[in-house]
């Protein structure tokens, strides 16, 4: 199953090898990670995203990342109320003519186009990783020549709903 | 910073500037470190210097290898419980070290490594004798650092004993660049830390001690899995009291030999790939299984699916990661051992029936002992840890390597008492017994110190004989001499159908001249009445000895659980078994 764990790190120097190390030791895979400073002077925070085989194993993942001396805090937060984001650049073939088909296909993703050459341009274009699966779909019949992609990066809503909110309700009842 | 003064140590009491290495110097003495293991090299040649200022302070022990100060600091901080310290210098130094820093995790021992690396100019260059220490050896330490500003330093070395002592133990790698130990301060720096990120939890919680005391009053058949865990907590009264009062049988892991008394009626002995009968038995029907830590190895589980699987599994541990991580767990306690156990001893007044658990226990110890043939005109190595048990009345401190030899010391050498068990559990490395017997001993000079050695192993790390003239070290090494890797032969004769694939060692040194070359004195036991009649002195005298025994090369361990059998599958559980 695939889980979204994020930690929180003192940020030394080591501390990614850390991670990724244990991670690897124990035979877990990683899908992407993500790391970047936070709003805390000297912490970091990592989104790992890995598949693990079942609960038993995402439970030893969490344990190990926690008993590392600089990791400060790790969660578990696929089933929480979360706001989770990547980032990718798409280089496509264009010219003249298909600039604005191209604008036209990506305008409904909220992307936008962030540099153009003679023959191709480049479309940033940030959210949910279906979403970004799915205008590279789009765009590939133009030929992608070149494409970088982020890890995601999440945390959790400010809100985050009670137990008792998600009973499902049903207006026609 | 403020440094306890000591008469002879001058430097303490004046504010000159002072070096990298004095300040590591300093830091030592505050963790009133006494003895260091440690070979100098060009990139701790500073450090040394420092060594050589501090004048006695320390004892220092030169191993003739690296990887001999570390196994004899591994010794040192089992015996003691307290951390052992080890310098070494840059690149083959350090990586001499890595299997006493591997041996050291699996084992959880506190161990705080210092060794040298180059100039920071120079990190990353390739330099003379420059290694990657940081990288080799995070998956292998508990923590690691490599000291960036002179600043830093005394706090990293508060920050390493701090870390390599407190919950579970395990070792601490601090790699300080040259400059940094030469460079010198004029303003000593702080050693104020927080470790935010570390925060052991030592207390139990109740509720859950009560979920355990529940499950024990109910529980007709429970038992008790001691590891190492009690050691380190130093939990053994509490351990039997808690035993005693609730008629509790107890299984021991081969790491936590000692933790409970062996010749005690509840007792059941070791568990596990060579455990008795009896003990595996009672972690096969057990209905409670306490495991107060141990991990759950698999040498000691067998196949995971045949462990206690009737069982109600209760595990307390220091260590969150290890509940769960092999075997479901019902009853988590994360906690200090001692805390755990004066936990349930306050909360357990229920007294569980146990009476026909425990008569069935007894029937299987009559009817499976541990056993071994033993023709009068053979010397076997199970009778012959027998009598070493006999002539030391049970109370020497035993280090072994692993293998045939390791098993017949942990079925036959009976420990009464936690810190005289000295083995190589969880990596299992060869020559680790006699350095670490050096280490025992040093750190308990009065008590018999028996390095039980195979002759393979010793081959390994015997250019530690040096130090038992330099010292002067009392030490005993008992060569269990089967002239053979006597496991690996093991499992060929019985996996593979008898292809002896370099598993013998038909050429060998003359052992007693061995020892005479070192100055030491050496003797050859080929007979049971060699035995009886020169073993007792040559255990009793106040003198290193190295006592090569010929022992019978076909001679087996048993009982036996095969790789991937379960508990209840041993083999050679009755002599009529064997062919």
């Amino acid at each position: 199953m695939r889980r979204i764990v994020t930690a929180t790190v003192q940020n030394r120097s080591g501390v990614l090898n850390r991670v990724t190390g244990l991670l690897a030791k124990r035979q877990f895979n990683i899908e992407s990670i993500s790391v970047g400073r936070t709003e805390t002077e000297g912490i970091s925070k990592m989104t790992i995203v890995v598949d693990v085989p079942d609960t038993q194993k995402l439970e030893q993942l969490t344990k190990q990342l926690n008993k590392q001396i600089d990791v400060l805090k790790v969660s578990d937060i696929t089933d929480k109320a979360i706001v989770a984001s990547e980032l990718a650049l798409i280089r496509v073939g264009s010219n003249a003519q298909l600039r604005s088909e191209i604008q036209g296909i990506i305008e409904p993703f909220r992307a936008s186009v962030i540099d153009i050459s003679r023959d191709s341009l480049t479309v940033q274009v940030t959210g949910k990783h279906e979403k970004i699966e799915a205008l590279i779909d789009l765009l590939r019949p133009y030929g992608i020549k070149e494409l970088a992609r982020t890890g995601l990066t999440a945390f959790l809503r400010g809100h985050q709903p009670q137990v008792t909110e998600m009973k499902n309700y049903s207006i026609l009842k | 910073m403020k440094v306890e003064a000591k008469p002879h140590y001058e430097r303490n009491t004046d504010t000159k500037p002072k070096t990298g290495a004095d300040l590591l110097v300093d830091a030592l003495i505050q963790q009133e470190v006494k003895t260091i293991f440690g070979y100098p090299g060009g990139a701790v040649l500073p450090i040394y210097d420092a060594l050589h200022r501090a004048g006695d302070s320390f004892h220092h022990v030169l191993a003739r290898h690296e990887q001999g100060s570390i196994h004899a600091a591994e010794g040192y901080a089992r015996v003691t419980g307290k951390p052992g310290v080890v310098i070494a210098t840059s690149g083959p130094g350090a990586t001499n070290l890595i299997t006493g820093i591997a041996d050291a995790m699996m084992d959880s021992l506190p161990i705080v490594v210092f060794t040298g690396q180059v100039a920071r100019g120079v990190i990353g260059t390739d330099a003379f004798q420059e290694a990657d220490v940081m990288g080799i050896t995070t998956p292998i330490t508990k923590h690691n650092y490599q000291v960036q500003s002179l600043a830093d330093l005394p706090r990293t070395v508060k920050e390493a004993f701090h870390i390599a002592s407190t919950g579970r133990p395990g070792p601490v790698v601090v790699d300080i660049p040259k400059d940094i130990s030469s460079e010198v301060e004029e303003n000593p720096p702080s050693v104020d830390f927080s470790l935010p990120g570390y925060q052991p939890n030592l207390k139990p919680n109740p509720l859950q001690v009560k979920k355990l005391t529940d499950a024990l009053a109910h529980a007709k058949r429970p038992v008790i899995l001691a590891g190492a865990g009690v050691i380190h907590g130093k939990a053994a009264e509490e351990l039997k009291t808690f035993a005693e009062s609730h008629s509790l049988p107890v299984v021991n892991t081969l790491l936590g030999l000692g933790s409970f008394p062996g010749s005690h009626p509840l007792s059941l002995g070791m568990g596990g790939m060579h455990g008795t009968y009896t003990a595996n038995m009672a972690l096969y029907e057990c209905d409670l299984l306490i495991n107060i830590g141990a991990r759950f190895d698999d040498r000691l589980t067998g196949k995971l699916e045949h462990f206690a699987p009737q069982a109600t599994v209760a595990h307390i541990d220091i260590d969150p990661a290890e509940i769960g991580k092999n075997v479901p767990t019902q009853i988590p306690i994360v906690s200090d051992s001692k805390a755990a156990l004066e936990e349930l001893i306050r909360q357990s007044k229920e007294i569980p029936h146990v009476e026909e658990w425990l008569e069935t226990l007894k029937g299987y110890q009559k009817e499976y002992p541990l056993w071994y043939n033993n023709p009068e005109s053979k010397l076997v190595p199970q009778w012959l840890l027998e009598k070493v048990h006999d002539y030391t009345g049970g109370n020497a401190i035993i280090t072994t390597d692993v293998g045939q030899h390791q098993m017949w010391a942990a079925q036959y050498y009976k420990l009464e008492k936690p810190n005289r068990w000295v083995t190589s559990g969880g990596l299992g490395t060869m020559g680790f017994g006699f350095p670490a017997a050096i280490g025992a001993q040093i750190a308990s000079p009065d008590d018999t110190v028996v390095a039980v050695v195979g002759d393979g192993g010793f081959q390994m790390t015997l250019q530690e004989l040096s130090l038992l003239q330099e010292l002067d070290l009392p030490v005993k090494v008992l060569i269990v001499n089967n002239e053979a890797l006597g496991m690996v032969r093991q499992w060929q004769e019985k996996f593979y159908e008898e292809r002896y694939s370099q598993s013998l060692l038909n050429t060998q040194p003359d052992f007693v001249k061995l020892a005479e070359s070192y100055n030491l004195k050496g003797m050859k036991i080929t007979s049971q009445q060699d035995i009886e009649e020169k073993l007792p002195d040559a255990l009793k005298t106040r003198e290193p000895m190295v006592i090569d025994c010929r022992v019978l090369r076909e001679e087996n361990v048993y009982p036996m659980i095969a790789p991937g059998k379960g508990l209840h599958e041993m083999i050679g559980v009755k002599p009529c078994e064997e062919s």
